[in-house]
């Protein structure tokens, strides 16, 4: 070793590592499923010890109670599968419209021009200020329920989609165009899937959307649904039922969370291979 | 036919052509960029583009391809026309073969979409997503993709520039081999002189509007960057570029 490269040389090292790292599955799950568990354990123990009466609030083992008498009477079912059908056709209806309409205005100048200005002044307006005048329209029947349901869950759609639509590369789109893709084929082939993720991320929001929709339009005119449950809870001042319906939401929340979850993973393949340099 | 043509052999007859520009004329607010351009290029021909960064040439090519339309005079171009930009411009959300068959139909785009993909030495990757290619790989599949729907007339807007040296020496052979073998008319736009002189049948420099030298190139293929008449070429084109080599290759 010469004096020179002894004076030179610095200590070498390995680098930081920067990339993303991985984390062990479990030990994330584990991490995941531990401010939830916290809170019921707070929850079990405050209600249990008297910290907190269960008139304000009902101990885990009351809700589980009237869990299964929901269970018993079967109407957990009928609940379910009423609220499931409302909101899943009025989702439907809602969804599909306001995809066609983001596309369109999205797509072409003329759509924008004819679809956008309206549809951002109607969406401004609170869906539940509709309710009085849907039922003078639909009366209180299922008609009124998936309408109203159809309408909220529009407006997060045509936003995301008209945003997802507009922000897809043009260079790529005008790329396309040249390779002589026009029109509907342009919209399927090329801007669609590259707008996925916002589309779904409106699918995710529009879920939770029909969920308040689901609650106002079964406060009338309903004998089932999971909208009603929270309408009888406060009718018979039922503590356990409220506590009840909020958990219920909740696991609708997560079953959702993990439908759109699996969703992403198989419409959108291409998110999960290359790096961020390519 | 401006002065500035009459350097190059006119054998074509109008009906033996794939592009045409008469008059050309573009604008950008008071700045001309394009100032009464004529052009023809012969079916086959391989033409290279030469000019300083903003002196229209990719505003000549999007006029070609239909991008954008002259202020005045006329532009033709045959039906079957495709486009190499200087990014590879794929669809992140398709796999590679979709990629190269997009905008054709069906079944039937899959074998000829497969077999560019091989001309392009990728067929392995096929079903690979875009954003797992390097930036050569992505450009090949973007030539491939340009290739597939055998075009009359084939533009490449600088696609090496964006390609690190060893790459783009293999993508300006890949490119050379592919072209001779299809023979399309190719107008390949560049800023690098030894490009232009290693690749094309005629170079063109485009200069403040008008073309500033439209000569062929009469050199057999593969040529080599050293050989005396490629050093001349590169002379007089840096010149007509504006540029004065203080001393050439040979001189050192
Ligand atoms: N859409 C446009 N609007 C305004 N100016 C433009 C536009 N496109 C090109 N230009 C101008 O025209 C000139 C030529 O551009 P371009 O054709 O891209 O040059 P090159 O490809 O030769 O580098 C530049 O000065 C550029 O600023
Ligand atoms: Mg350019």
């Amino acid at each position: 070793m010469t004096a020179a490269s002894v004076l030179l040389a610095p200590a070498l090292e390995a680098p930081e590592f920067l990339g993303a790292k991985t984390r062990n599955r479990w030990l994330s799950l584990l991490l995941r499923g531990s401010v939830p568990a916290l809170v019921l354990v707070a929850w079990w123990y405050t209600t249990t010890h008297g910290l907190v009466s269960t008139e304000v609030l009902a101990s885990p083992g009351q809700v589980v109670q009237a869990f299964w008498e929901l269970v018993n009477t079967g109407q957990l079912w009928e609940f379910g599968l009423a609220s499931f059908q409302r909101a899943g056709l009025g989702v439907a209806i809602g969804v599909s419209a306001a995809l066609v309409l983001g596309l369109v205005s999205g797509l072409s100048r003329l759509g924008e021009e004819l679809v956008d200005a309206t549809v951002q002044i109607i969406r401004v307006v609170p869906f539940l200020a509709l309710v009085p005048l849907f039922i003078s329209w639909f009366g209180v029947d299922e008609a009124f329920k998936v309408a109203l349901i159809a309408v909220s869950s529009a407006s997060p759609m045509y936003a995301y989609t008209y945003l997802g639509v507009r922000s897809v590369d043009r260079k790529v789109v005008e790329a396309a165009r040249g390779f002589g893709l026009r029109g509907w084929r342009l919209a399927v082939g090329v801007v669609v899937p590259s707008a996925l993720p916002n589309i779904l991320m409106a699918l995710r929001i529009c879920l939770g959307i029909s969920l308040v929709g689901l609650i106002a339009a079964e406060q009338v005119g309903a004998t089932a649904g999971i909208g009603y449950l929270v309408t009888l809870a406060q009718q018979y001042y039922r503590n356990d039922y409220m506590v009840l319906c909020i958990v219920i939401y909740a696991l609708i929340g997560i079953g959702v969370d993990l439908v759109i979850r699996l969703v992403e993973r198989t419409a959108m393949p291409w998110l999960r291979h290359g790096t961020a340099t390519a | 036919m401006s002065a500035t043509t009459v350097d190059i052999d006119r054998a074509t007859t109008p009906t033996d052509v794939v592009v045409r520009l008469c008059g050309v004329t573009k604008s950008f607010g008071d700045k001309r960029v394009l100032d009464g351009i004529d052009l023809d290029i012969a079916p086959g021909e391989f033409v290279a583009l030469l000019g300083p960064s903003g002196t229209g040439k990719t505003t000549l090519l999007r006029l070609l391809s239909g991008l954008q339309r002259p202020d005045a005079g006329t532009v033709l171009v045959p039906p079957v026309r495709t486009v190499v930009y200087q990014e590879p411009r794929l669809v992140q959300a398709r796999r590679v073969l979709a990629n190269v068959t997009i905008g054709q139909r069906g079944k039937p785009a899959r074998e000829p979409g497969l077999a560019a993909l091989t001309e392009v030495g990728l067929a392995d990757k096929a079903r690979e997503w875009p954003a797992t290619l390097s930036g050569g790989e992505a450009q090949r599949v973007a030539l491939a993709r340009a290739l597939v729907r055998q075009p009359q007339l084939l533009l490449l807007d600088e696609p090496f520039a964006a390609l690190d040296a060893l790459t783009r020496l293999q993508m300006q052979e890949l490119v050379a081999d592919l072209c001779a073998r299809h023979r399309p008319a190719v107008l390949l736009v560049t800023h690098d002189v030894d490009e232009a002189l290693l690749l094309a049948d005629r170079v063109i420099v485009l200069r403040a509007g008008g073309f500033a030298l439209d000569r062929r190139i009469d050199l057999p293929h593969p040529r080599d960057r050293d050989d005396p008449a490629v050093v001349a070429h590169r002379r007089d084109h840096l010149s007509a570029l504006g540029v004065t080599p203080r001393h050439s290759p040979q001189e050192h």
